[in-house]
């Protein structure tokens, strides 16, 4: 029983960890077209960059639902505190999803389309901004009494710190969404978006640098898990490789390869994503409440592993059978029929 | 109590207001489903192409209306968080995880299979795509089973107890098939399907009364009436079974209903308030018509009850629901479509024995199709009525009998509720507005039969998945 409740929060915490990261890498390119449509030349290259996320958009969201259910069932504490303490960023991000989620449609129908591109492009970016600061404040760490309860105030998550993470998230997805559509596109369009790619590349660089250096000089938690023993040799790696993996995507797009960038991309998500786990691990509300404080009754964890566990696989599949089916370049800029 | 400086109050508001739109949507996602399923199902059967073109019509109506059913869906998600954390702590174990289930077996599944259904028509073959089509509709219906199951789970909380304020799960398969859960989710299931065939027929009816393609929509209009002839029949009659329930479980909830503020006892003759004033401040009904003995034949089919009915007055002022008259007329709209739906389908039924429905005289009723077009929206408003008996019925606990709502609220600056209050409103009148206008646009358009039908003759798409789609650019944009 001992062994089960610190195995089957780390399970848990695993499973969130992987839906999280598919989220972030999926939607992630799907806000970060939205944000570039921003930038869209004419109302053809607009319409392509919509019909490259026409028929994923949805499952990518998906990700983000099932991350909301995975943690309210097997971290219900942590749920309700972290949400509760970000009401104002996770409203945002919620705001953002609405119009960019029903501009897929809107767009399709309005005959005048100014509005809907708006609400396309805006959504998307202040989803993301959303995000950004959810992530910095979670990051940062969460005001709580004994029992876990939020006792800050609600503009906790509002600080220069936050900022930063917000902007270098959406340099992020404004990388891989340009990646993505190195992938998706051809002709000019795809010239355009080797270049925002490039620009991308080094903009989140310098965003990554900024925060390695400031989170361990402002926060004390960090800075002692960072310079631990057998960590501190994973995180000297971490940049390192990072490095490298921009190098690498750097060369690929400047060679004109299509599909690499967005494989190097992807790495250096993954990269990053492991680097704060292990910042944030054992703790689900840095520095205060561990996983195993906020976990969910064992039966529960039990219960959901074979519920949603299980499933876990067969998600997967059925979402690269998707890719699979509309794989190849996107054309026509219409996709209502 | 000033309404809007208490953050209970806000946060309640915008829970009802973000639930109520919520549900305008999966409404027609579900019930629509069924139909694509079946429309296609003919279509692969006799290939005739009239049924193909219904698959692509509807399915113009059913992605609008998803996308909205799914942008509206999330904000309910994350409300559980961000307004209520105690509630979400406390029953995280079983409630929160149901809420998983539905992401992990319904959600993921539709989202998945959408893209094949509505833009994979020449991408794979028939087969496949009416296997997505038949995936999505069981992706929907699944997520309707699972949040119905959460739902009555918070009406009549089973299979385990309070403990330090924790709901502690000992027997998941009792939490999960809980007293309400059967009934509740067939209710909720018919209510969907009848909602969107009388949506389906009435827009058909439209087309009819205007003499617009009559005959290629009296298919359609006599596929929805078959179905109707089972489904509204059978709605009054789970309806019925929903209403014993909460005799049985939630006593407070029936009396709000019946704005019944004495107890009946056992062995006396009860009647049946049709229509009332209720008062709650002199907790009795300014006037009330009522039908002798209606409520014994109701319950138990003769003049006397075996058991008592509960009045009001039984129960605490602190321990019974507040807004009788909201609660009482909801009920009774819900009751009066249920029978007014049955009854159009009855009489359309006689006319159609008649042979009054055949193809050159179906638009010869255009009272029969002007009641359609009139009972288009109806379901809609029953479902809603429903769901307001449901959750202000339960009132005042979130969980019945266990956590009351006003412990279960996160504390927040009402500041803050009621700029998120002020903001979803907004943006849900012009969702809903848009909606509408570019519904009624798809609507007025019409079907368009000029589409390649997969699998026959030339195509004008590549149909070969192994190659790309032809750039169908303007030359400009090619190069
Ligand atoms: C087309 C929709 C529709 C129609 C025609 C009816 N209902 Fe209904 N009803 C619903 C759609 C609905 C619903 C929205 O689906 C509810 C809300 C929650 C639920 O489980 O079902 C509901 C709830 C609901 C409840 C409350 C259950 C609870 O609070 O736990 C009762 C007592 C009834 N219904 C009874 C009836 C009766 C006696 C009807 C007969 C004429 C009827 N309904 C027609
Ligand atoms: C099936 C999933 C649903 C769940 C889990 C659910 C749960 C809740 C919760 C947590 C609240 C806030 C606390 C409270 O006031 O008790 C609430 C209130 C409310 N909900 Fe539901 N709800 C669901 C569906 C719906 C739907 C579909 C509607 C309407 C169409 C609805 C209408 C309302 C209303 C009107 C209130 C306010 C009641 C009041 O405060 O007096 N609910 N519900
Ligand atoms: C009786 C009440 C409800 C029913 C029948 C219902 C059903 C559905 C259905 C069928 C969908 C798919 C989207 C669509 O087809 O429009 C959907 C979307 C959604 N619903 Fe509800 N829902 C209800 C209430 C709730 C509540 C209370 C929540 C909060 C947890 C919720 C959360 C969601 C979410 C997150 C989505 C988006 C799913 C996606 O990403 O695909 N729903 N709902």
């Amino acid at each position: 029983m001992e062994t089960l409740s610190y195995f089957l929060p780390q399970v848990w915490f695993g499973i969130l960890a992987l839906f999280l990261f598919l989220y972030v890498m999926l939607d992630g390119f799907d806000l970060g077209v939205g944000i570039l449509s921003l930038t869209a030349s004419d109302e053809e290259r607009r319409g392509l960059l919509m019909t490259s996320l026409s028929n994923v958009w949805d499952a990518n969201e998906t990700w983000l639902v099932l991350m909301g259910g995975g943690l309210f069932g097997a971290f219900p504490l942590a749920y309700g505190t972290i949400l509760n303490a970000l009401y104002i960023p996770i409203t945002m991000m919620l705001f953002g999803l609405i119009f960019r989620a029903v501009a897929f449609e809107f767009r399709e129908q309005a005959r005048r389309k100014f509005f809907w591109n708006f609400a396309f492009g805006a959504g998307s970016f202040t989803a993301a901004l959303g995000q950004g600061f959810a992530l910095g404040a979670v990051l940062k760490g969460i005001q709580v009494d004994d029992a876990g309860h939020f006792i800050g105030t609600t503009w906790d998550w509002l600080n220069l710190q936050s900022v930063l993470v917000a902007l270098t998230l959406i340099q992020g997805y404004v990388l891989i969404g340009s990646t993505y559509l190195v992938w998706k596109t051809e002709g000019e369009l795809q010239k355009t978006h080797v270049k925002t790619a490039k620009i991308s590349a080094w903009t989140t660089l310098i965003g990554a640098i900024l925060i390695t250096i400031t989170t361990p000089i402002f926060y004390v938690a960090t800075r002692t898990r960072l310079f631990d023993k057998p960590f501190i040799y994973i995180f000297a790696l971490i940049p390192i490789l990072g490095i490298l993996l921009i190098t690498l995507l750097l060369k690929s797009l400047n060679k004109g390869e299509e599909r690499t960038p967005f494989v190097w991309t992807i790495l250096l998500f993954l990269l990053t994503f492991i680097g704060l786990a292990l910042v944030v691990f054992p703790y689900i509300i840095p520095v205060k409440i561990t996983i195993y404080e906020a976990a969910a009754d064992p039966s529960a964890l039990v219960f959901m592993l074979i519920f949603t566990g299980t499933l876990i696989p067969v998600m997967i599949f059925y979402n690269i059978y998707q890719y699979f089916v509309f794989r190849g370049k996107v054309s026509g800029e219409s996709y209502g029929e | 109590m000033n309404l809007l400086s208490d953050t209970v109050s806000l946060s309640r508001m915008q829970f009802a207001l973000t639930a109520i739109f919520h549900m305008l949507w999966p409404v027609l996602s579900t019930g629509l489903a069924i139909y694509l399923v079946i429309v296609e199902a003919i279509w692969l059967k006799t290939r005739n192409p009239d049924y193909y073109y219904h698959a692509r019509f509807w399915s113009k109506l059913y992605v609008l209306n998803f996308g909205i059913g799914v942008a509206t869906g999330i904000p309910m998600e994350f409300q559980f968080g961000t307004n209520w954390a105690p509630f979400s702590e406390a029953v995280g174990n079983f409630f929160g995880s149901i809420i998983g289930f539905e992401a992990s077996w319904a959600f993921m599944l539709e989202a998945a299979f959408l893209g094949i259904m509505i833009f994979g028509w020449n991408r794979v073959n028939p087969i496949i795509h009416f296997i997505a089509t038949i995936l999505v509709a069981t992706g929907a219906n699944l997520s309707t089973f699972w949040i119905l199951t959460a739902n009555s789970w918070m009406q009549t909380p089973a299979g385990g107890e309070l403990v330090n304020g924790i709901f502690i799960v000992r027997d998941y398969f009792e939490a999960i098939f809980n007293p309400f859960m059967a009934v509740s989710v067939t209710h909720m299931f018919l209510g969907t399907l009848e909602t969107s065939l009388f949506v389906i027929g009435g827009i058909s009816a439209w087309y009819i009364f205007n003499q617009r393609n009559p005959a290629f929509f009296a298919k359609a209009f006599k596929l929805v009436l078959i179905v109707a002839i089972i489904v509204a029949p059978l709605q009054i009659y789970v309806g019925h079974l929903s209403g014993e329930q909460v005799l049985y479980r939630q006593p407070t909830k029936l009396a709000a209903m019946e704005s019944q503020w004495e107890t009946i006892p056992a062995g006396q003759a009860a009647d049946w308030s049709l229509i009332a004033w209720p008062n709650e401040k002199a907790e009795k009904n300014d006037w009330e018509i009522t039908i002798p003995n209606g409520l014994g034949y109701i319950l138990e089919l003769k003049k006397e009850l075996s058991a008592p009915v509960l009045g009001l007055k039984e129960f605490p002022p602190e321990n019974r629901p507040s807004l009788i008259p909201l609660i009482y007329y909801s009920f009774r709209t819900m009751v009066g479509i249920g029978f007014f739906l049955a009854g159009l389908m009855g009489i359309t039924v006689i006319q159609w024995l008649r042979g009054k429905l055949s193809q050159d005289t179906i638009n010869q009723q255009k009272w029969l199709m002007a009641g359609w077009i009139f009972a288009a929206p109806l379901g809609y408003i029953a479902v809603e009525s429903g769901w307001i008996v449901r959750c202000v019925g339960r009132q005042p606990w979130i969980v019945y009998n266990q956590i009351r709502t006003v412990d279960a609220a996160s504390n927040l600056p009402p500041g803050d509720v009621l700029v998120s209050l002020i903001g979803f409103a907004s943006v849900y009148t012009l969702l809903f507005f848009t909606a509408l206008y570019f519904g009624s646009r798809i609507i007025r358009r019409g079907p368009r039969f000029d589409l390649p039908i997969p699998g026959e003759e030339k195509p004008a798409v590549d149909t070969s998945p192994a190659k790309f789609v032809p750039d169908e650019r303007p030359v400009e944009a090619q190069q």
